[in-house]
């Protein structure tokens, strides 16, 4: 597993119990190690008794859970029908362009940005929008792109 | 003279905009000046579209609120403003004079954002100040039947779309068998264009609250949950604080206000998912499984969290309860129309001037809040259509403007009230590319479980997606439609009863724009890209070559001062030589 046995078993040891947890509990490892590995999602229903099948059913039900490893900044690119009318695709295509992704990546080589697209971030008013870990940048061009991404650095 | 204060509006639009700066400035420069101004955060007063916005009270000229403010200038304001001078900047609204928008907001009618960008959403005392847990106070004093018979006199209807009776929702479960019941609260706000809930939770999270543990009370409830998506960190941090307050003051928790009854309230956030919105969806979520609808009947109120009588209402019912309980059924139903009481909170976005959050009385046109709420259109393109209720929604034509806001009118129109996100399209906007881009989020979020939403939806995009590609054919059309029937009725949830309607609307009010792209291989706003063309005018061009060393395949032929030409064959259509062009010597076709 990529993540420390103890750091895993402290934070089942806050939810083993309580009902309905899977999902925040899933959403606290997740943290640990910025995707869910098979090995942990393994380890988890052995520590919680429940099938693991059922642990990953949920995992790939939602979109916020990744089986794969992220990079260190992820980027949301707005796709919400008020950007789509405003442009949101050229800002995807400068973003990839940018990060030099190929088609069906979503994760950059150097493993610094993971690139996703977002149903709605809820600022419509500032369309296009993308946000970066927690910053969200508004009223976007793609001119505007390079130099956002050059203030995350690795 | 009355304390001087600024106040900034730090919702997660403010903060996008730059909002964190101008805050950080005013706060360094207080500090520095030594000055007696207080310094506050506020959240969203819905004016989006002019963030961040600076608003300084207590002052000579009364209450000013500063657009657009930016870190550099805003010291400048407050200069002025302390000196009672004109302020050189630009003033938005103002309590005496003129502003710029001050009749946008003087159509507007604020219940569930009462509060919304004047109280510090992170402090009780400022709730509290402005009457805040008076409602619960007066229902505790109340038995459950009388509030459920005030809620039902209000004609208060569900805000989260469907518009069913709240407090008909609220009766069932009071009848339901307890002692134990759940009550919930609906903040999955997953529309894409839809950010009301966002703003409510950011902006007054204890009216939420407030409202959550009247109808808990009512109902008999002694836990509740509110389900957040996560794409809201701001408004679960807001939330989080909200409930630890009330807790504090024994508004929340055990033995309430000395009543002996009980109420704790949770949150739990959501992972990602659109049909959790769905609230048979969204229970199988809280209970930590895969969130997919389970068959009605049974209805909530008689088994649903843990097999439990459960109540769900979505944020801006909840906000609506508490101002209920303390104006009466009657002042409520003052506003908005007999079957459609109140009013409702819409979130206005695309080619409009106004973006933003407004609320308004039910009852009013469409046309009066495009042109006089929201201030009209943004662009010198005509109108062309509203988008209303998101993916489960509809495209309304200019022609039907002056269709009225309730929930009766707008399904007329094949479109939904839903949610409350507004849409507005103009001419560079393709309708048959709108359809295509809905019908691509509902296959997407679609859980899989009915046969006819999972397959029939991807069939309808694919039919969608040929037609924007110039593959179309005339019976894609009598497909589309009979596909769409089907899905209505073959699918257990919302979201697939309502996926087709963006198709069903849009090919009843422009299936002229379908036919242009299926027999004329014509896209007539020049959106879809595989329906373009892009040409160089002779006499335009002067031979700069500007366009030639921006083709990123290099398809632009032409020598220096000579006319230049497009290699069709080999043009990607990506459009760099149209935005180079300073000449206007490239047309789209």
């Amino acid at each position: 597993m990529p993540v420390e046995k103890a750091q895993l078993d402290a934070v089942i040891a806050a939810y083993k119990g309580k009902k309905g947890i899977l999902i925040p509990l899933m959403q606290k490892v997740q943290a640990l190690e910025g995707y869910l590995s098979r090995d942990t999602m393994r380890y988890l229903a052995q520590e919680i008794g429940m099938p693991a099948a059922e642990i990953f059913g949920v995992a790939t039900f939602y979109s916020m859970f990744h089986l794969e490893p992220q990079g260190k900044h992820v980027i949301r690119v707005c796709k919400g029908t008020a950007c789509h009318v405003s442009g949101a695709n050229a800002i995807a295509v400068a973003l990839r362009d940018d990060l030099e992704l190929e088609a069906g990546e979503v994760t950059t080589k150097d493993m610094r940005f993971t690139l996703m697209e977002v149903a709605c971030l809820g600022c419509c008013s500032l369309a296009p929008v993308i946000m970066i870990d927690d910053q969200t940048f508004g009223k976007l061009t793609p001119e505007a792109i390079p130099g956002i991404l050059e203030r995350f650095a690795f | 003279m009355e304390q001087i204060s600024v106040k900034v509006g730090m919702a997660s639009c403010g903060r996008a905009a730059g909002a964190t700066d101008v805050y950080r400035k005013l706060s360094e420069y207080l500090a520095e000046k030594k000055m007696p101004v207080s310094l506050q955060k506020t959240a969203c007063i819905g004016m989006c579209f002019e963030e961040p916005l600076v608003e300084f009270t207590g002052g000579k000229g009364g209450s000013i609120t500063v657009g657009q403010a930016s870190a550099e200038t805003i010291t400048t304001a407050l200069e002025e403003y302390l000196e009672g001078k004109e302020l050189s900047q630009r003033v938005i609204l103002a309590e005496r004079g003129t502003a710029i928008h001050n009749e946008l907001l003087g159509a507007q009618v604020r219940i569930v954002l009462r509060n919304c960008g004047k109280i510090d959403p992170e402090s009780l005392d400022e709730y509290l100040e402005t009457g805040g847990y008076k409602a619960l106070k007066q229902a505790l004093s109340l038995k459950p039947e009388e509030i459920v018979e005030t809620v039902k006199a209000s004609g208060l209807r569900g805000r989260g779309g469907a518009g069913f009776s709240t407090g008909m929702k609220w009766s069932f479960a009071m009848k339901a068998p307890g002692p134990k019941k759940y009550v919930v609260c609906n903040a999955d706000e997953g529309d894409p264009g839809a950010f009301m809930d966002r703003s409510v939770l950011e902006g007054d999270p204890h009216s939420v609250i407030e409202g959550m543990i009247i109808g808990a009370y009512a109902m008999g409830a002694d836990e509740g949950y509110i389900y957040c998506r996560a794409e809201y960190p701001l408004a679960i941090k807001h939330l989080e604080k909200a409930i630890a307050d009330a807790e504090a003051k024994n508004l929340l928790g055990k033995n309430i206000l000395g009543t002996g009854y009980n109420f704790e309230l949770h949150i739990k956030e959501g992972a990602g998912a659109f049909v959790c919105g769905e609230e048979t969806a969204l229970m199988q979520s809280i209970e930590g499984k895969r969130g997919m609808p389970t068959i009605r009947p049974p209805f909530p109120a008689e088994s649903g969290l843990w097999g439990k009588p459960t109540n769900i209402n979505n944020v801006e019912t909840w906000a609506n309860i508490t101002w209920i309980i303390v104006n009466g059924a009657d002042a409520f139903r003052k506003y908005g129309t007999e079957k459609s009481p109140g009013t409702k909170v819409f979130a206005l976005a695309g080619k409009i001037k106004g973006g933003g959050l407004i609320e308004v009385p039910m009852g009013i046109s469409i046309r009066d809040i495009i042109y006089k709420v929201g201030g009209g259109m943004k662009t010198e393109q005509p109108f062309k259509a509203v988008q209303l209720g998101g993916p489960s929604g509809g495209c309304i034509p200019a022609d039907l403007l002056d269709t009225i806001v309730d929930y009766d009118s707008i399904t007329k129109t094949g479109a939904i009230m839903g949610s409350g996100g507004m849409v507005v399209m103009d001419a560079s906007n393709c309708m048959v590319d709108v359809a295509r881009f809905f019908l691509n989020f509902t296959q997407n979020e679609s859980c899989g479980k009915c046969t006819f939403c999972r397959i029939g939806t991807r069939r309808m995009l694919e039919i969608l997606t040929r037609i924007t590609e110039g593959k179309g054919v005339l019976e894609d059309i009598e497909k589309l439609e009979a596909l769409a029937v089907n899905i209505i009725k073959g699918s257990l949830c919302g979201l697939g009863q309502t996926a087709p309607n963006p198709v069903l609307t849009t090919l009843r009010y422009f299936k002229d724009e379908y036919l242009a792209h299926i027999v004329e291989k014509r896209c007539p706003s020049g959106v879809c890209t595989s329906l373009l063309k892009y040409e160089i005018l002779p006499d335009k061009c002067i031979g700069c070559t500007a366009c030639a060393r921006k083709c990123p395949v290099h398809c632009i032929k032409g020598e220096v001062k000579k006319v230049h030409e497009i290699d069709q064959e080999q043009c990607i259509k990506c459009g760099a030589c149209y935005s180079t062009c300073k000449f206007n010597a490239i047309v789209k076709k």
